[in-house]
């Protein structure tokens, strides 16, 4: 098998939180500064900065992938502020606003289950897989809304390839982290946590399934994901699972949160289907955030050519 | 007190206070507020607004009868009004800016979508009671016929809470707390009224047993 080199990014590179300091927050904090203090907090922000507050990393020398979209992005302060990630709450800004202290370092991602090299990654490892690609995908919620962003990471089959699935591995289930003291909004959300989805192995293995590790040329913000994500641009978003811990390899198909939750509105593959309506919504069109009025949504989201052939003789009606 | 409320300046006042919410929305608007998704935010904005109003309008009775303000009533009529107002910007909102009046897909989704047809359910239970809501239609109508219709208003409210309860994913709250307002203010009528009934049956009841002694 071959394992691709590492990237010359090493630990070493990641400036020190300590030392970094955020351009953005810095410049808001300037501009508030400027426009003679709208909140005494803030003020009181940036005479003491928050400890916690971990900065942006940025990522250097990207590979410029061919999957890429040519469409618009959206703007970063949508991307962030616009937010399902119901640990955090439920209204579109409470991730933005609840996940800003996320405590994100030491972070380790287990991979076990039905591989014959079951193992741990910490972030430092992770980022050392493959190199780092930015790829500007669409993407697709459930509730009919779409974003496009510029994701950074690389194809999740380089770190399926490390630890050598066997035969017996038909799905991928895969677990958000979860801790009720960092994320006590997570109560009342109305979903079952830890958060868990799951793929099939071959929607793993596809070359689209990204394993997501920033956005926008930075590390991941906490509310988009924070540190390592999946970004499944074909699926519904919420496929795509955020702050990933555990990725399970099994024979069985793995429950997935919102299937538990309302077992007739979400199914397991959740791809992108123009004509297969929610039960309480129609899917055939959508609002791309920034515009008002609905576009078309594709079969797939657009990426059929890369996909539909996973699903031939499938009745995508009823696995939904 | 009462001279406050029957002030004619504090009618002005109050009409003033419920067109803030109106006011911060075009204010948002015009200083690019809305967040990522407007059409979303000013949805989800003016309907809680109607649903706010109509507790509003539905506390207006208890209340007059609890802190014997009779004058409370001056503001009924203006309440509704504000909520039927709000609900007109949330349908209109859904007609053209998140459906571009397509009406065959309006048409299927009013028909198909549970939680969108009880609340077109609700807009057409308010539209006759805001048509009627003038002293000319009270006098066409009579008092008790005029009453009789009005209290559209109460499913109406309950349309609002399952509309609203149906279209969330999963966090209730916010639907449950607006079907308690309305459930305790449904409930405090339902009392009235049986309270009412046994009273007016015990003046009844008492006039009959009083003429049977003098006849003795």
């Amino acid at each position: 098998m071959l394992i691709r080199k590492a990237p010359d990014l090493t630990s070493a590179d990641v400036t020190p939180k300590q030392v970094y300091l955020d351009r953005r927050k810095f410049l808001q904090a300037m501009g508030i500064v400027g426009a003679t203090a709208v909140a005494s907090r803030r003020l009181l922000e940036l005479a003491i900065p928050p400890q916690t507050v971990l900065a942006a990393t940025k990522f250097g020398d990207l590979i410029k992938s061919p999957f890429s979209t040519t469409e618009k992005q959206n703007s970063y302060e949508d991307v962030t502020h616009y937010n399902n990630f119901y640990e955090f709450g439920t209204d579109k800004g409470d991730p933005a606003k609840n996940a800003q202290k996320f405590n994100t370092s030491n972070w380790v991602v287990s991979v076990e289950g039905d591989v014959a090299k079951p193992r741990k990654f910490t972030m430092e490892e992770i980022l050392k897989i493959a190199p780092l690609e930015e790829r500007i995908y669409r993407h697709r919620c459930v509730e009919a809304w779409s974003i496009v962003v510029p994701w950074i990471g690389f194809s999740f089959s380089n770190l399926v390839k490390l630890v050598e699935p066997t035969p017996k591995a038909q799905f991928v289930a895969f677990q958000s982290y979860y801790d009720s003291r960092q994320m006590p909004q997570g109560r009342w959300a109305g979903i079952e946590f830890p958060y868990v989805e799951g793929l099939r192995v071959d929607e793993a293995m596809n070359p689209l399934t990204l394993l997501c590790v920033g956005m926008y040329g930075e590390s991941l913000p906490n509310q988009d994901g924070a540190p390592v994500r999946l970004v499944i641009p074909w699926k519904y978003g919420f496929k795509s699972i955020k702050s990933l811990v555990k990725i399970k390899f099994q024979s069985k198909m793995p429950p997935t949160t919102w299937n538990l939750s309302a077992p007739n509105e979400y199914g397991f593959y959740s791809n992108v289907n123009p004509n297969v309506d929610h039960p309480r919504w129609r899917q055939n069109k959508e609002r791309r955030l920034g515009e008002i009025f609905r576009r078309d949504t594709l079969m797939f989201n657009g990426y059929g050519d890369q996909v539909a052939s996973m699903y031939n003789g499938m009745d995508l009606k009823k696995n939904y | 007190m009462r001279a406050l409320l029957t002030s004619k300046w504090t009618k002005i006042v109050v009409f003033l206070v419920c067109l803030i919410p109106l006011g911060m929305l075009v204010w948002r608007g015009l200083n690019n507020g809305l967040g990522a998704n407007p059409v979303e935010f000013i949805q989800l904005t003016t309907g809680r607004w109607t649903l706010r109003f109509l507790v509003f309008t539905l506390c207006v009775t208890p209340f007059r009868k609890l802190l014997k303000l009779p004058d409370l009533i001056r503001f009924r009529r203006m309440l509704g009004l504000f909520a039927f107002s709000y609900l007109c910007i949330h349908f209109l909102t859904y007609l053209v800016l998140d459906q571009s009046l397509d009406l065959s897909a309006i048409w299927k989704d009013v028909a198909k979508r549970p939680f969108i047809t009880v609340g077109f359910l609700g807009f057409l239970l308010l539209l006759p009671l805001a048509i009627t809501s003038t002293a000319g239609w009270i006098r066409r109508l009579g008092g008790k016929r005029w009453q009789a219709l009005h209290r559209a208003i109460y499913f109406a409210a309950v349309c609002g809470v399952i509309h609203y309860y149906w279209k969330v994913k999963s966090d209730v709250r916010m639907p449950l707390f607006y079907g308690a307002l309305v459930g305790i203010l449904l409930l405090w009528r339902l009392g009235d009224w049986f309270f009412k009934r046994r009273s007016a049956a015990g003046a009844r009841l008492s006039p009959q047993h009083a003429p049977a002694n003098p006849a003795q």
